[in-house]
């Protein structure tokens, strides 16, 4: 007896000659969720699809519960052992209540038994008291909750969530993360989650991988993958803002000195001198502070003057571009801002810590203009 | 306008003197109409659904046989019709001709089109993706496309009363088939051409404006039940 629920090996799915899906391996297990990220048209809701056995494989075998799929009626019977939620709830014109039951009515569970279920799970998603409303008539939210609910009322072994939270307002969507993940961590489900949407991303699971143009290109913990991309598409769509190919001038020790266009920072490792290296920074490991005192060489923290071009406020932070010999974005609080009175033109120090860099790709040979609307400072 | 008014008159004391013959003309009518709808709302909604959801080869086709059915003229429905089940004809063997089958046969043809082409519509406009949702909850294929009728309850009910208008207001068809006979197969739609053949005007505009009252009665009830279950 496996514990795996899912399992796909060497699934392709093609459209009109183009490959839309192309994994080699992917499992999962009772009890877990694996968040899946990627850009709008990497094939994310294609493999929700066909894990859903919504959609068959061109090439492969989806395999669910040890066992091969691809059969008619077979599929039916272990399609009845997951539960599909989309984007847009779908709601049926019926009471919520009869809405949440609409799974359970196409496996003839009816009775005491529906109404148990049915109750239950309004209930633990907050709508026990919109049970008669005309589902139609419920608000974003609320219908979402009634689509999750219409899900989980099944029990399924597998939970296939298709961007839930994607129409819903900032508020509502931060309820429902907790709500889903306080249920997700109490009930024995395996649990997919799809989402275009980086920051929902972490928000139910630790275990992320990212699909592009159809393949997995990373998978791993959150950290590693929004803190250590192994490539420069991930980084860019994780949002590491700062990608910039940088060119050893000096080794000491175990810390290098390397030129970034005109700027000189300091990376950790053993490196050639005249090697280039492609280096991420995500935005959020940036401080800026007034200038002051003198820039040290080869330690901990790099701190780099430069000048502020640029302030894009948003919530409650704000993208702070610097010119610093090159450009730099940094994210930091709008009340840090206010506090040292940062204005475009201001100079300032943009420090980082060292360790914070990520190196994307060693032997970087070319020089990567990143991001493309700016101007390549970097070039040795 | 003497004339209609005196018809109208003429109506309210036949259906208030329950004029055995009108009895019989109503009945024959609601019956054969009433059939032809059903039969072709049995067939033509689960046609039309299928229509409306399913992409196969050569349905554009099919969806081009539909639509000329539903403007094809009674007339040539009811030559078809009769030719078939002349007694040398391919269903001769039923005895049809002249009975009310025969009317509930042309109707059905009339009306089963306007039914299937309706109700394809009204499942076209339901998000495909609800069947898909549907699905993802474990229905089957049928399941999952009887749910999709039913949410496509409320246009479905304009296709059943465009089906029965059609069906009801047909008069060349039926009375080719079903020849007009008093008692058996006169209908309101072919006693009212017989009445003003005759020139009795009055007794033509009473018996109009039965079938009117009728058809009002039918519209109204169905309009009622749609708007009962509509969201606003």
């Amino acid at each position: 007896m496996t514990s795996s629920v899912v399992e796909l090996r060497e699934v392709k799915v093609e459209r009109d000659g183009r490959t839309v899906l192309d994994i080699q391996h992917l499992q999962l297990e009772l009890g877990k969720t694996l968040t899946v990220i990627g850009p709008n048209g990497a094939g994310k809701s294609t493999l929700l699809r066909v894990v859903g056995l919504l959609e068959r494989p061109t090439h492969g075998t989806v395999f669910h519960h040890g066992e091969a799929t691809g059969d008619g009626k077979q599929d039916l019977i272990l399609r009845r052992r997951l539960a599909v939620v989309m984007q847009r709830p779908f709601m049926r014109n019926a009471s919520t209540w009869d809405n949440v039951a609409t799974g359970l009515k196409f496996r003839g569970i009816g009775g005491s038994e529906a109404k148990r279920r049915v109750g239950d799970w309004l209930d633990r998603l907050g709508i026990a008291h919109l049970a008669d409303r005309n589902a139609r008539e419920l608000s974003g939210g609320e219908a979402q909750r009634a689509s999750l609910a219409r899900g989980l009322v099944l029990e399924p072994d597998l939970l296939l969530l298709d961007e839930p939270f994607a129409a819903l307002d900032e508020p509502t969507r931060l309820a429902l993360h907790d709500d889903l993940r306080n249920i997700l961590q109490k009930v024995q489900t395996a649990t997919l989650f799809v989402t275009h949407n980086r920051i929902e991303a972490q928000t139910l699971s630790d275990e992320l991988a990212v699909l592009m143009d159809g393949n997995v290109r990373q998978a791993g913990s959150s950290y590693d993958v929004f803190y250590r991309p192994n490539s420069e598409e991930v980084a860019t769509f994780v949002g590491m803002e700062n990608i910039f190919s940088a060119h050893i001038i000096e080794q000491s020790g175990g810390l290098a000195a390397a030129r970034v266009g005109r700027a000189e920072i300091t990376l950790v490792g053993s490196w050639q001198q005249g090697d280039y290296v492609l280096l991420g920074l995500r935005p959020e490991t940036v401080q800026i502070e007034p200038v002051k005192g003198e820039h040290t060489r080869l330690g901990s923290t790099n701190r780099l003057q430069g000048r502020i071009t640029a302030i894009m406020p948003f919530g409650g932070q704000a993208r702070v571009i610097i010119n610093c010999g090159f450009p730099l974005v940094s994210i930091v609080t709008q009340q840090s801002l206010m506090a040292m009175r940062a204005t475009p033109g201001m100079s300032v120090l943009a420090t980082f810590q060292t360790a914070a860099l990520h190196i994307i790709d060693r032997s970087r040979q070319r020089v990567t203009l990143t991001p493309t609307s700016r101007p390549d400072t970097s070039k040795p | 306008m003497e004339l209609i008014w005196n018809g109208i008159v003429q109506a309210f004391k036949l259906i208030f003197h329950l004029d055995s013959e009108l009895m019989n003309i109503l009945w024959v009518t609601i019956r054969v109409s009433g059939t032809a709808t059903l039969v072709s709302l049995l067939l033509g909604v689960p046609l039309g659904a299928l229509l409306g959801t399913w992409r196969f080869p050569g349905r554009s086709a099919a969806l081009s046989i539909i639509h000329t059915g539903m403007g094809a003229p009674p007339v040539v429905v009811g030559l078809f019709v009769m030719i078939m089940l002349w007694r040398s004809g391919p269903l001769g063997g039923l005895n049809f001709l002249y009975t009310p089958w025969a009317m509930i046969l042309a109707q059905t043809i009339i009306a089963f089109p306007i039914i299937t082409g309706f109700s394809m519509a009204a499942v076209a406009q339901i998000d495909p993706q609800l069947r898909q949702q549907l699905l993802g909850l474990g229905a089957s294929r049928i399941q999952a496309l009887r749910a999709v009728v039913q949410e496509a309850r409320l246009p479905l009910l304009t296709a059943i009363m465009a089906g029965f208008g059609g069906a009801i207001s047909e008069v060349g068809a039926v009375m080719m088939v079903g020849g007009n006979i008093k008692g058996e197969t006169r209908v309101l739609t072919t006693a009212t051409v017989l009445e003003s053949g005759k020139g009795e005007f009055g007794t033509a505009i009473a018996l109009s404006v039965i079938l009117l009252l009728l058809v009002f009665g039918v519209i109204v009830g169905l309009t009622v039940l749609q708007q009962r279950n509509r969201i606003t």
